[in-house]
């Protein structure tokens, strides 16, 4: 996907001004906050599970290479077969391959923020191949030639009504008088026209949520059934992922699933869990009959050792985005990339470069909701540090933010914008707050305090702290 | 590509550096599966599970029935059907646990046909390989008498899940699987499924039946007959 990152300021005060954005983004601020909240009071090992979690990825990370020999020979001791890939050009080259390999004309696609970040769509259409999302969500964007807004929500910058005229203008085989002002009437009319998509193609692609080293497994994460009709129906499934997925055992992966939905959806689990190992068997009755893994590394294996090595613990369940003020306030878009909010900001300059996306580490408040949310205790707001560390050095930041002002000064120099943008962020947050309604009682209330207590910009505080360090000499 | 293969190691070595000799320790966290932290909520004993399990499987909209006898779940299908005002033709899992019911004596209204799902089925009908009672998850296993695809294209599935098979947690149904199939061994598909189809797509809001199964009903066999 070509990305507009370069352009965050200009895509964020565009957002800010989009009505119909803006309304969308009000089912954001606030379903996923309260519903989070609800299912974590109901299971008290909750913040253990982090930790463990938090653990086992470490522990995988620190022996990737051997976790990823394992993992793959099961997949080939199953009859499957990885396709290693270093880069987004041979990932979407392989994955194109296989398909004209089983001469695909339509190939059916589960959600994967992988393929995005390959632009494998655009690459599939180009040589002659159809692609066709299946995920609610991607289906509607993918009507309107748009990104995703979301990493699990693709849609959540629209409103009903948007998705009503796509429709219209899409199934224009549907009689013109239907009712299809209601979501459920919405659904009905995707899943018929997908039905039929499904039972056509000659290939369905998912993504993977999880890549298990004991069994060779690959696991989609799903509500919709759309990644399991996907994956069964077409002759070949070829799963498109990325190396840090891997996990070792099936006891792990549980760990990580029970903060996964929570942290995600606020479901205590989400209705597909699949596990799916290599391709249909002699005495199977359904099934693909081949199963293929395109691996991407993409800048991943440069991220391990090194001060971003924890955002390769991400597991993509999106609560960073549902806790961010500024995610609230602009919208996935403006983001300009793939991935957007706090583990966007991080991941993006990793894998385009800050020259690129440089920017996007400025769009944050630091009030630290995301990692007090991350069931994967990332530290995001550290790592959004470093990278305007690294820009400083680096010299590729405007003249504003070598001054000390970040984004917090490009909103207040337009008072209109920071009033917007400040009373969401309030609204939010007491939301947060929540059933007391007392901003004292949010889970970082100190951190909040200090700094609303400091009307300054929040680069005037990374100034401080970049003088401390260059006094104590730890600069990097 | 083993170029590409080696390239990608590689490089995931050289941002490691970490010093050769871990591999035995990997290889033996593979062997043992050494478990985590298991949540408190599903160590009950066996009736208190089954209780769990329903009321879990309640709260994410699957509907659940209660059988003495495997042979009384023919009848609990038929009524179910009747209730919601659904077709009476089933499509059933080939696995004898439920092709071998006696549908014709005890519900003599259902047709019933065997073998993997096709478009036109609006009703299916599977054994369950476990019932996991901390969320109300089934767990479901392909197999020589087994298509996934029942799980997935019917408008309605209808799951057959003995009491008995009915486990606290996730790990707990693991063990059972590793039983069933052996050490590192995985039926090609395993399905963990917890409720109906849902989209929360538009707008946030949940509507039921996005792809999958609109309804998901369980019917738990309590008492013996195996
Ligand atoms: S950074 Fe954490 S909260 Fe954000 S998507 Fe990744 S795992 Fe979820």
């Amino acid at each position: 996907m070509q990305s507009t990152s370069h352009a965050f300021k200009d895509n964020a005060t565009r957002a800010l001004g989009d009505a119909q954005l803006q309304k969308a983004m009000e089912n954001v601020r606030g379903g996923f906050i309260e519903k989070r909240l609800n299912v974590v009071e109901k299971l008290p090992e909750f913040e253990t599970l982090r930790d463990q979690a938090r653990d086992i990825k470490n522990h995988t990370l620190a022996h990737l290479d051997l976790y990823l020999e394992r993992w793959e020979a099961k997949v080939t001791e199953r009859g499957g077969k990885v396709h290693w890939c270093t880069d987004a050009a041979a990932a979407r080259d392989a994955v194109l391959e296989i398909c004209r390999a089983a001469g695909a004309k339509t190939v059916t696609k589960g959600k994967s923020m992988v393929a995005e970040e390959i632009a494998l769509n655009q690459h599939l259409e180009a040589n002659g191949v159809t692609p066709v999302e299946t995920d609610l969500g991607e289906y509607i964007i993918q009507l309107r030639d748009e990104p995703p807004s979301h990493i699990i929500a693709p849609a959540v910058h629209l409103t009903k009504e948007q998705v009503e005229a796509d429709f219209r203008e899409a199934h224009n085989h549907l009689p013109k008088d239907r009712s299809l002002s209601e979501p459920v009437e919405l659904v009905s009319e995707a899943r018929q026209v997908l039905r039929q998509r499904y039972l056509e193609a000659d290939v369905g692609i998912t993504g993977a949520n999880f890549l298990v080293a004991e069994t060779g497994s690959s696991i989609i994460v799903t509500n919709e059934g759309n990644g399991d009709l996907t994956q069964m129906l077409p002759r070949v499934h070829i799963v498109v992922t990325s190396l840090e997925k891997v996990v070792p055992t099936l006891e792990d992966v549980s760990t990580i699933l029970r903060v996964l939905a929570r942290s995600a959806t606020g479901q205590e689990f989400s209705a597909y869990t699949t596990f799916s190992t290599g391709p249909k068997r002699p005495e199977d009755l359904d099934g693909p009959d081949e199963y293929h893994v395109v691996l991407l590394d993409n800048g991943r294996s440069a991220m391990l050792g090194g001060d971003f090595q924890d955002m390769l613990r991400c597991i993509r369940c999106g609560a960073c985005m549902n806790h961010c003020p500024v995610y609230h306030a602009v919208g996935g878009h403006a983001y300009g990339w793939v991935y957007p909010g706090p583990m966007g900001a991080v991941l993006t300059p990793s894998l385009i470069g800050v020259a690129e996306a440089g920017q996007l580490p400025n769009a944050s408040t630091f009030c630290g909701r995301c990692e007090s949310v991350c069931p994967m205790r990332i530290p995001l707001p550290k790592m959004m540090r470093h990278w305007r560390e690294r820009e400083f050095e680096r010299h590729l930041s405007p003249a504003s933010v070598r001054m000390g002002l970040g984004a917090w000064a490009f909103f207040a120099q337009r008072p209109r914008l920071y009033g917007l943008f400040s009373g969401l962020a309030a609204r939010a947050l007491a939301r947060l707050g929540g059933r007391k309604g007392r901003l004292s009682k949010l889970p970082l209330a100190s951190g909040w305090t200090k700094y609303r207590e400091m009307p300054a910009p929040e680069g005037k505080t990374f100034q401080q702290l970049w003088a401390e360090r260059q006094r104590k000499g730890t600069g990097s | 590509m083993s170029g590409a293969r080696d390239q990608v190691l590689g490089a995931v070595r050289r941002s490691l550096k970490r010093a050769p000799g871990d591999e035995a320790a990997i290889d033996a966290r593979l062997a043992q599966h050494p478990r985590n932290l298991v949540p408190a909520r599903g160590q009950l004993s066996p009736t208190e599970r089954v209780d769990l399990f329903e009321a879990q499987a309640a709260a994410v909209q699957a509907s659940v029935s209660r059988v003495g006898a495997l042979a009384e779940v023919p009848e609990a299908v038929a009524a179910y059907l009747r209730e919601q005002n659904l077709p009476g033709q089933l499509r059933v899992s080939p696995d004898p646990t439920v092709a071998d019911l006696p549908w014709a004596e005890k519900a003599p209204l259902l047709t019933v046909s065997t073998g993997p799902a096709r478009d036109a089925d609006a009703v299916s009908v599977t054994p369950a390989f476990a019932g996991i009672a901390e969320t109300g998850t089934l767990m479901l296993t392909s197999g020589k008498d087994r298509p996934a695809t029942l799980n997935f294209l019917p408008e309605t599935h209808i799951v057959v899940l003995k009491a008995s098979q009915v486990v606290g947690a996730y790990e707990d149904a693991w063990d059972l699987l590793r039983q069933a199939e052996g050490e590192g061994v995985m039926p090609r598909s395993v399905n963990l499924i917890t409720g109906p189809s849902r989209t929360g797509d538009i707008e946030q809001k949940i509507q039921l039946g996005a792809h999958g199964p609109r309804r998901l009903h369980i019917v738990v066999v309590e008492g013996g007959g195996a």
